[in-house]
């Protein structure tokens, strides 16, 4: 309790924050913070929409295994992340057609996924304290070269987010008609879920496996309550989810607490204050509507 | 099971009786639906074959059967969704394909109860271009445009900017029209659009819908249980049965002879205050006549 204490007191400590500020790996830490909350920020009401909460959550676990294995053989923890949640993407994809179903492949390959990854976490005789950021987070153990594998792979999903924009939304609100439409409906489905895959797997960098939906979802939760243009949701999430990552990282400077601890809170103060906002706006939006019927 | 034989002179609907289409935009409009000798099974299962059938534009053709018949399936193949298993088809004069942008798709009634994130004018816009690959910033102009025209002919204006999760079953209806209709089709294709909406709104929405093939001269093939609610809308009349059919007008069609000769059953047909009444079909149609005339 002392130690919370001692730490929330450094929360405003500025002079401490602005020294920390001045070192490089903090500023590359903000960075990858800056990126990822983009890239999360853009997939978020696409998320939400499409109902994949579980699905986000479920990739994580996988990505954490895969970056156990690669902590263990020595590669790069992003390296390891990205190909854990791609096969969770694809073993999500492939097991999980049917929507019926797709609850409980998740639930079943995400367990499995979790054993494995405290299996080879513990045959690995490194510090147990790096073993626990693939949990919780550690961006200030982001090395440059890492950075730039971020950076790649945010690009590469933001682009191809892009293309695939106008009928992934179509498809995602309104399935049958967007179908009959010559949307292939059936295709977008497994591309998106290996782009939420792979930008999962980096969040697993800085928020942790466990806490990846803080990014992934929330911010687009809270955006949806706020607004009804699906344009408007986007920016607000991408908002969110800057605020959330890079300001998360920066209370957590001075107080030396796990950065995931701050980016959650932050995300989901936001998420709150949205739930109020959006409950306010649709009784408005109701009343308009009764008296606009009477 | 035995098949009853398809008439081998269809009776024949020509456009010049289809009435406004040509008047207004008539010259030389290939048909709005083609089908040749078309056959569909799925496995060793027949769902119909030796379909011969031209949509005239602005014709407006009511397709009926028990579930099972294969009406949702014709839509799927004029869609380009799926093959026939002989035959041909074709959509205003070319071949059907996937994508068709000569099509306006309205579905049943339902499930966007939830999406608060999108509005009307958002659910019209991708009518137009939510196929289309990337964002969209070009053309927004002309986009707006259109989409404000198409609301504007269902009359949904007023509530364009509502979230869809906050409208009624009708109101949601009336905008899945102007989504049909914005890309200005030759064809509308409507799977029970008047399925779990009160009569009111029923007979609304097939207002909405006839005016369309009226103003525009785009044809509608409107599968439905229930005839009555478009009755005064309807050229022709499919009537899908257990693997056979019959075209026709509605009088032609919908009598005790015709529908007793294609169920194989005795199946009685009345006329009560202008409204038809199916008794003797299968038990799920007539649930739905029953459904009907209590309206």
């Amino acid at each position: 309790m002392n130690r919370l204490l001692d730490a929330l007191s450094r929360i405003f400590d500025f002079g401490l924050t602005g020294e920390l500020l001045g070192y490089p790996f903090v500023q590359q830490a903000l960075l990858a913070a800056a990126v990822l909350g983009l890239v999360s920020g853009v997939l978020a009401p696409l998320v939400v929409t499409r109902k994949m909460s579980f699905a986000v959550h479920g990739t994580a676990e996988l990505a954490f295994t895969g970056a156990a294995a690669a902590l263990l053989i020595g590669v790069g923890v992003t390296v390891g992340a990205l190909a854990g949640a791609v096969v969770a993407a694809l073993l999500l994809g492939l097991l999980g057609q049917r929507e019926t179903e797709r609850d409980s492949v998740i639930g079943a390959v995400l367990s499995f996924g979790l054993g494995l990854g405290v299996l080879l976490l513990w045959m690995n005789p490194e510090r147990a304290s790096n073993k626990f950021t693939l949990l919780v987070g550690q961006i200030v153990g982001v090395r440059p070269e890492e950075n730039m594998l971020l950076g790649m792979a945010s690009l590469i999903v933001l682009l191809v987010t892009a293309l695939l924009y106008r009928p992934l939304l179509f498809a995602s609100v309104d399935s049958e008609v967007a179908a009959a439409r010559g949307v292939p409906t059936g295709v977008l489905t497994p591309v998106f879920a290996l782009l939420v895959g792979i930008a999962t797997a980096l969040g697993v960098h800085v928020v942790g496996a466990l806490l990846v939906m803080a990014l992934m979802v929330t911010p687009g939760a809270a955006a949806m309550r706020v607004t009804a243009s699906p344009v408007k949701a986007t920016l607000l999430s991408v908002v969110f989810a800057e605020v959330a990552a890079v300001g998360g990282i920066l209370l957590s400077l001075a107080p030396g607490v796990p950065v995931s601890v701050f980016v959650t809170a932050v995300s989901f103060g936001i998420y709150l204050v949205c739930r109020v906002v959006g409950g306010l706006r649709v009784n408005r939006l109701t009343r308009g509507n009764a008296a606009a019927a009477v | 099971m035995q098949r009853p034989q398809p008439s081998t002179e269809p009776v024949e609907h020509p456009a010049d009786e289809a009435g406004p289409a040509e008047t207004a935009l008539g010259e030389e409009r290939p048909p709005a639906v083609r089908l040749r000798d078309a056959a569909l099974s799925y496995g060793s299962r027949e769902l119909w074959r030796g379909l011969d059938l031209d949509v005239a534009p602005g014709e407006f053709l009511a397709v009926l059967g028990p579930n099972g018949a294969g009406k949702t399936s014709l839509l799927r193949v004029l869609l380009g969704l799926a093959p026939l298993s002989g035959g041909s088809v074709s959509i205003a004069g070319e071949p059907a394909h996937r994508g068709n942008d000569r099509i306006g798709y309205i579905p049943q009634q339902r499930s966007l109860q939830n999406s608060l994130t999108m509005r009307g004018n958002d659910l019209v816009g991708l009518g137009l271009d939510g196929h289309r690959w990337g964002i969209g910033l070009r053309h927004r102009a002309t986009r707006a445009r259109r989409v404000r025209e198409a609301l504007r002919a269902v009359e949904a204006t007023d509530y364009a900017k509502t979230p869809l999760g906050l409208l009624s079953g009708g109101e949601q209806q009336r905008l899945r029209i102007a989504q049909a209709i914005v890309s200005e089709p030759d064809v509308l294709l409507c799977d029970e659009p008047l399925l779990s909406l009160d009569p009111s709104h029923q007979r609304r929405v097939s207002e909405l819908i006839g005016r369309q093939t009226r103003t525009t001269g785009s044809a509608a093939l409107f599968v439905t249980h229930e005839i009555n609610p478009v009755l005064p809308l309807v050229d022709r009349v499919l009537y899908l049965v257990n693997g056979g059919f019959r075209i026709g007008t509605p009088d032609e069609v919908m009598n005790s002879t015709t529908l007793s000769e294609l169920y194989g059953t005795e199946v009685e047909v009345a006329r009560v205050g202008g409204r038809l009444v199916v008794a003797g079909a299968e038990h799920e149609q007539d649930h739905h006549v029953h459904e009907g005339g209590e309206a």
